[in-house]
């Protein structure tokens, strides 16, 4: 198991929350919440994989996502080996999920 | 997603529940717009015993407790997922259960009856947290032991991982089991039946042969389970409400000690099949095929 961070910059505060997905085989959960508020908008990444070594793989996917995603949004993710369409995917239902403020 | 509903011509195709990830069941069983978490993944109360093995946990540790109402009565409904660790029973999930079942019970005993349904989908205790799963599975079950005193307990096994380990037994304590064909119920799995006694007890692969013995339809045609639905979302919904209209049975299953000491001391383990089965457990079906012969 792998335990990763990064950071983004954000430019506007996100105020739902929302939880999709499930940590089974190929699959993630990824929980979405307003980031800690406190000095500059930022976005927060905390990455929880069973899969070691992908580090890198993870940056591309996560540059990609917040070169479109400008929430000040704390993200968790518990993955169990999806791929970088799952996740990227997976990113783009919770940002759905939120935005549609259903988020429990 | 309505207008789609609405604009889509015949055939339909069925609402699946197997297809279900576990809070889409738990809120499809309850009244529509009555469905409240506890204990929800951003309380992220998880195990905390998987991270020490290497095993990445989940926010809600595999467990929806909702709260809400099944036909406007107050209900909970514990639901487990089974796409987490294959619905196995942690300290943290198999708390969660447990703590939905006493809470109800202790209104239940207030003379507020909580209608409380559990939907089974687990190969039981989870290995990685070994006894302290187990200690938990004896809870639930002495929970619902205590509940189905005062309301039906109704259990639903759904598939397709099914039912087994300490939980076959929490399933069997239910006062009403609701099974489709795709579900198990079953002490040991398959697998470990083959691992432990060897091919020629059982082919694991062979899936006809394993649902022959403890698949839903099996289980149903030998009154170890009360209703047999298709899977689809309202075929599990109605019989769950209707379950909890029936009230509480006469007997439950475990109160009849004698009767299937009675059945099972019929039974030949060297020529014993599914159909044998079916004739000793559900006498009154057995006679219903006979005259359907005769006719």
């Amino acid at each position: 198991m792998e335990h990763l961070t990064f950071d983004y910059p954000a430019q506007r505060a996100v105020t739902t929350r929302a939880h999709v997905g499930v940590v089974g085989s190929g699959d993630l959960e990824v929980l979405l919440s307003p980031a800690e508020t406190g000095g500059a908008l930022s976005a927060h990444v905390v990455v929880r994989t069973s899969v070691d070594g992908y580090s890198h793989i993870w940056k591309s996917v996560l540059d990609r996502f917040f070169s479109r995603y400008d929430g000040a949004a704390q993200i968790e993710i518990n993955d169990f080996g999806a791929t970088p369409g799952v996740v990227a995917l997976r990113l783009a239902e919770a940002i759905e999920a939120a935005e549609q403020g259903d988020g429990a | 997603m309505n207008t789609i509903a609405t604009a889509r011509s015949a055939p339909m195709l069925l609402d699946s529940f197997i297809e279900l990830p576990a809070r889409e069941r738990a809120r499809a069983l309850l009244d529509a717009g009555t469905f409240r978490e506890l204990l929800g993944p951003f309380d992220k109360i998880e195990s905390p015993w998987l991270p020490l093995q290497g095993v990445v946990c989940q926010a809600d540790d595999g467990c929806v407790i909702a709260r809400g109402t099944i036909d406007g009565e107050p209900a909970v409904v514990a639901a487990i997922e089974s796409a987490f660790q294959g619905g196995s029973i942690g300290e943290v999930s198999g708390s969660k259960i447990a703590a939905a079942l006493t809470m109800a019970l202790r209104d239940c005993e207030r003379g507020k009856i909580v209608r409380p349904v559990v939907l089974f989908e687990t190969g039981g205790v989870r290995l990685q947290e070994a006894n302290l799963g187990l200690a938990v599975i004896a809870e639930i079950q002495a929970a619902i032991v205590a509940l189905r005193r005062h309301v039906p307990v109704v259990g639903v096994i759904a598939g397709m991982v099914g039912c087994f380990g300490g939980m076959s037994l929490a399933a069997a304590l239910c006062s009403y089991l609701v099974v489709t064909k795709q579900g198990r119920l079953g002490m040991n799995g398959p697998e470990v039946i083959e691992q432990e006694a060897g091919i020629e007890e059982l082919d694991s692969s062979d899936r006809r042969r394993v649902w022959q013995l403890i698949g839903g339809e099996q289980r149903a045609a030998t009154a170890l389970a009360d209703q047999l639905v298709d899977d689809a979302t309202d075929a599990v919904r109605s019989a769950v409400h209707a379950a909890f209209k029936l009230g509480l049975p006469a007997a439950h299953r475990s109160e009849q000690v004698d009767m299937f000491l009675e059945r099972l001391a019929r039974i030949d383990p060297a020529s014993v099949t599914p159909e044998t089965m079916r004739d000793v457990y559900n006498p009154s079906s057995a006679q219903h095929n006979a005259r359907k012969e005769q006719a």
